[in-house]
Formats: C-alpha cells, structure tokens, sequence
C-alpha cells in the first residue's frame, strides 16, 4: 500500500468523507432506537449533524488553571485514530491492506478512549478526573476479553490481516471469538449497562465537562467515528465472504446497522452499572468467554 | 448554521431556590408523552455544553453568585429561560427577606414562562421561542448578552 492509496483510504473512503456521515448516522439510530423503546418519537434524521454544525458556530468560555494547548489536542487526536481505524476496515473486499493491519486497528481504537482519560484528568475538574478513573478501570476490565478473543480469532486463522480475515470462511471458533467481542462493546461506547464515566445523573458530562463548542463537536464526532470502527470490525469478522463484491459491501454495511441497533435496545432496555459490579462482570463472567476462546485455540493449534 | 440553531438547543437546568415544582414540569416535557427531544432538546449535564439556561425558583440570595456564575459559563449565543412565577415576580414570597429578586435583575431574560407551575407544552413553547432568538443572532455582533424580554409582572400597571 503506498502513500497515495493510504491517504485515500483514511481520507475519502472507507475514512472521513465516507465515515463522517456512517458516525452522524450510527448516532442518530442510537438516540432513535432508544426514542422509540420508550415510546417516544425521537430526534430527526438530521439531528446529530444539526448538533456538530451548532457546536462549531458556538464560543468556548474561558477556561481558569488549565493548559490550553492540551485540552484542545485531546479531541483532535482522538478524531484522526478513530478516522485512521474507519479507514483500515476492509468494507470492499479487494480494497488491499498489509499484514499486521489488524494490531494497527486494535491499537488505533484504543487511542480515543486514553485521550478521554487524559482529556479528564487534564481539565482539573473534580467530576471530570472521576469519570476519567471510571473510565480507566473500564478500559482494564473490558480489553481483556476483547484482546484475548481477538488474538484466538487472528490465530486459529493464521493471519493478523483484515482482509485475509473477512475473506477465510467462518469456523465455530470465530463465532465465540465475535460473541467475546460483542460482549466488550457496550463498555467500549460507554452505552447503558456499562455508561459510568458520562453518567449524567451522578457526575454531570464525566470527562467532557470542561469542553465546550467546537472541542465538544469533536468529541462528539470521534465517538460516532468508533461506533463505525467497532461495528465495521464486528462486520468484517462476522459476514461470510460472498463472490459479487457489491452484495458484500452491501452485506456489511446491513451487519454494520444490525449491531448498532442491537446495541441501542440493550442501552435503552437496561440500567447503569455500578463501578465494581462492571469491574466484577468483565473479571469473573465474561473473562471466561476469553480464556475459552483462546485456549480452544491453542489447543486446535497443538493438534494440527 | 441558524437552522442548526434552531433545531439543536441543549438546555442545562439550574435551580435558584425553587419548591421543585417547576423543576418536576420541566423533566415532565422530557417523558414521551411531551417528548422534548423532537425539538431537538438534550438535557445537559454542563453550563458550557448548553445554548439555553433554564431558571426556576424565586432567587434566593445564596443562588445570585451561582446565578452569574453559570450564566457566563454558557458558550455564545445563549437565551436564559425563566420557568415559572417565581423568577418573574418571586410570587408568594415576595417581600421575603432571604431573596434578592426577580431574576432579570441579575442576568438578561429572553423568555418567560409564567405558571406556578407552568404546563410542560408551556415550557416546551417557551424553549422553542429562546431557540428561535438564538436562530436570530447575529454571529458577527460582539458578544454582549441579547435583548431580554419584558418582565410580564413589571409590565402590570
């Protein structure tokens, strides 16, 4: 893959021109799914770009004892990893990628979530350096799993690369390895069961308190931009490879609005967790979905 | 940008000494039988997210420095939303030594909306009223505060 192609990709398709507007709607099914769950209508289609044009045209008020410089640079990072991770995904089949893209996308998508760790504690509030530890023991708890059933996947398959993943057919195995994975991903978009560190009711906005404006329209998009990441990953593991490439793009795309509806009738039909029951779920129950996963793996691996 | 505005406000909600009552209508036009979301409206946690500040009870002295405080913690343009009699007129209390009333005393008030309490299609009306004057706001004017609206218990002769 050379520059050219590469900026393409991150830039124009599967990236921002093409994920911008997968984010803005990913974020508007979420506030939709939930609308309708609670028998309400809902926010228009066009409300989550409504939303990120407004934030821009506002002011920041200032801001007393803390840097700046920083504070502005968290959002931006978080925005181009989670653009980066959109434009690693394989959404057409021939599209290229090189080995190892698949560590590359793990460790992109972890960027936004440390940039809200650190956007918290560099704010200096009181509510935003609480949802920032809340969000660190979160960060721990869930990318256990998420790792170990990645790494089971990419090994029975011999292959850290995407495309070479969402090409090879589906064994049993994988289908644990996506069950694992899917576990991990309410905790990952911070969505009900698992939505301490922006828990409105006891710590106010958490992290993002101290942002305002066009740095909140940021972080606003950097989360709609991992919602497509995520379930652009889901996607990719969980569709078979078929022989028309439109029938697969189309293919991924409709797995794509399955989970991201999926998701949201699981964040409207349930209740916030505290922080140590989160902590105890992802150690205790789901830590076996992993070690199953893995170990399975390496043993299939002994056989062979 | 201004049908953004329009369409987007983001209310952040600060009690000023009220009995609770105007705060419960408030929350009431958030349920889905008023569902306030259609409007666009989100519920926020931060004075800085907000373009709306909804106001209600009667302004107790102890609430003036917090008052001011948020108000300029709110990004511009912004509308300040008065909900109930209370930050009108102080309603029943008035004369009451504990408060320094009525609200447009300390910041500009774009919209009042008279009750005790007011009905949440009221407050849904007078939020859709401050959206419009923040649809109306000249981007390029200097930031000072709006034209705030007239005090309806002022205004009786």
């Amino acid at each position: 893959m050379n520059l050219t192609v590469a900026l393409a990709r991150m830039l124009i398709f599967p990236g921002l021109l093409f994920a911008v507007p997968a984010a803005w709607f990913f974020l508007w099914i979420e506030r939709k799914a939930t609308a309708m769950m609670q028998q309400r209508i809902g926010p228009p289609f066009m409300q989550p770009f409504f939303d990120f044009i407004k934030l821009l045209g506002k002011t920041t008020p200032a801001r007393s004892g803390v840097s700046g410089l920083l504070m502005k640079a968290w959002p931006l990072i978080a925005v181009s990893a989670a653009a980066g991770a959109v434009g690693l995904l394989p959404v057409l089949p021939t599209s290229g990628g090189f080995q190892g893209d698949l560590i590359l996308l793990l460790a992109l998508m972890e960027v936004p979530s440390i940039c809200i760790i650190a956007a918290g504690f560099s704010s200096r509030s009181i509510f935003a350096e609480i949802g920032s530890a809340r969000e660190a023991v979160l960060t721990v708890s869930y990318n256990i799993v998420f790792l170990l059933a990645i790494v089971s996947i990419a090994a029975a398959q011999h292959t850290f690369r995407l495309e070479a993943l969402a090409q090879l057919p589906s064994t049993p195995l994988r289908w644990l390895g996506v069950a694992a994975i899917l576990v991990c991903l309410p905790a990952k978009l911070h969505i009900n069961p698992f939505s301490l560190p922006n828990a409105e009711q006891e710590i106010y906005s958490g992290p993002m308190i101290e942002y305002a404006g066009p740095e909140l329209a940021l972080w606003e998009l950097s989360h709609g931009l991992e919602w497509v990441a995520v379930t652009g990953l889901v996607a990719t593991l969980a569709v078979p490879h078929l022989p028309a490439w439109w029938l697969d793009a189309l293919l991924f795309i409709a797995c794509s609005f399955g989970v991201v509806l999926l998701l949201s009738v699981l964040g409207a039909a349930t209740a916030r967790l505290a922080v140590d029951t989160t902590a105890r779920f992802y150690w205790r129950c789901t830590l076996l979905f992993g070690v199953l996963a893995i170990s399975s793996t390496l043993l299939m691996r002994l056989r062979s | 940008m201004c049908i953004c505005r329009r369409r987007s406000p983001w209310l952040f909600h600060m009690n000023s000494g009220s009995c609770n009552g105007c705060d419960i209508e408030l929350v009431a036009s958030l349920t889905p039988r008023y569902d306030a979301e259609q409007l666009g409206v989100r519920l926020e946690g931060s004075p800085r997210h907000a373009d709306i500040l909804c106001i209600t009870g009667p302004v107790t002295r102890n609430s003036v420095h917090a008052i001011k405080t948020v108000y300029e913690q709110v990004g511009s343009p912004k509308a300040v939303v008065a909900i109930g009699s209370c930050p009108a007129s102080t309603n029943v209390f008035i004369d009451s030594r504990t408060l320094d009333g009525p609200l447009n005393r300390h910041i500009p008030v774009d919209v009042f909306v008279p009750g005790c309490p007011p009905r949440p299609d009221a407050i849904l009306l007078g939020v859709a009223q401050a959206a419009q004057i923040l649809a109306e706001y000249d981007t390029k004017a200097p930031l000072v505060p709006t034209a705030s609206a007239t005090n309806p218990m002022e205004a009786q002769p």
